[in-house]
């Protein structure tokens, strides 16, 4: 029991984790990765790819009452692979065939024999490049960095 | 993930929505009389009959508790479409579908005689219906002599449980009957003259 638990919160995380990679990605860089990945299973639609909005809640200070913060595109999608297995994708924006191709990969990683194949050749390689983006964006704003109290000292 | 296979919904849902509620608002303004639901691809899970799903994708959503008596997977799959919340009791919830005997339909929401909107909608699958010829001879509002429909699965003694909650108008529970893709619908106003 106690075992069964402990592995479904790894599973838990872990697909958290493949699905924030997928849905952060474009596209394109999708398919990119895809090309040198195992061929995905055959799928069917259960929801979707349908468009619509979603209220982003806020707090202030991060312990605040929640306020609206306002509406935000989303793009959701829900596929059948094989029976039992479902894979859901929640995307930003309105692109239909990210949002569809997510869900399948979203499936396909739930599959044990799929899993590791999958996760060397598209989710790992777009987790580096998110990555490498987001560092590279923080040095960009860390040089526009102001010291104040260089300031005062000049003052 | 570990439940069993779930099967698509309406395939379009705004027209396909729309095309049922059109059918539903039909049958509920002529009461007695059969409509088909325009849903010839939906696939639901048995025991659900596809006039019944229709009915319940097309009115139930996040603010109507659904309870039902078709089992583990059918619930699942209306909770995938529709997220309808599940109810603990008939007695809690806006939507009873019932694919077997009904509950008892003085034990649902009743509705208030302020809010009498605020009562519960029976969804009941029947094996056929039959409308013009026999059965149930119907009166009341929207009916201009008199509708006949036949309606065959439902229990004995429904007409005098159904006499019952007409009693208490304003308050009382309305029916969808779903055989197939067809429904008939007998608001509370309608009243079941004779049987034969």
């Amino acid at each position: 029991m106690s075992e069964d638990t402990a592995s479904e919160v790894l599973d838990t995380a872990a697909r958290r984790r493949w699905m924030g990679i997928l849905a952060r990605a474009s596209a394109s860089e999708i398919a990119a990765r895809l090309r040198d990945a195992p061929p995905l299973p055959a799928h069917t639609r259960l929801r979707g790819p349908e468009t619509g909005l979603v209220m982003v809640r806020g707090r202030q200070g991060g312990d605040g009452a929640p306020f609206n913060l306002g509406e935000m595109t989303v793009t959701r999608c829900a596929v059948g692979v094989g029976g039992a297995v479902v894979g859901h994708a929640y995307v930003a924006g309105r692109d239909a065939a990210k949002a569809e191709l997510a869900a399948v990969l979203d499936a396909a990683l739930q599959d044990g024999s799929l899993r590791p194949a999958l996760l060397g050749a598209v989710v790992e390689p777009l987790a580096a490049a998110q990555a490498d983006r987001a560092a590279r964006t923080a040095r960009k704003a860390a040089a526009t960095r102001v010291d104040f109290s260089t300031l005062a000292v000049m003052r | 993930m570990r439940a069993a296979a779930l099967s698509p919904g309406l395939s379009d849902p705004a027209t396909d929505a729309q095309g049922c509620f059109r059918a539903l608002l039909d049958a509920m303004s002529r009461p007695g009389l059969v409509r088909r639901v325009p849903v010839a691809e939906l696939r639901p899970p048995a025991p659900l009959s596809p006039a019944a799903a229709a009915v319940l994708l097309t009115l139930a959503d996040a603010a109507t508790p659904v309870w039902t008596d078709a089992g583990a997977d059918a619930a699942a799959w209306l909770a995938f479409h529709t997220g309808c919340p599940p109810a603990a009791s008939p007695g809690d919830a806006a939507f009873v579908l019932a694919c077997g005997t009904p509950p008892p339909l003085d034990a649902l929401m009743q509705g208030t005689d302020e809010e009498p909107h605020r009562s519960a909608t029976v969804v009941a699958q029947v094996a056929a219906l039959e409308a013009g010829r026999g059965g149930w001879r119907l009166s009341g509002p929207g009916i201009d002599a008199a509708h006949r429909l036949r309606v065959s699965g439902l229990p004995e003694g429904f007409a005098a449980r159904w006499a019952a909650n007409r009693a208490v108008f304003p308050r009382g529970v309305d029916l969808i009957l779903c055989a197939g893709r067809d429904v008939a619908a007998l608001p509370r106003t309608t009243a079941i003259v004779e049987e034969g």
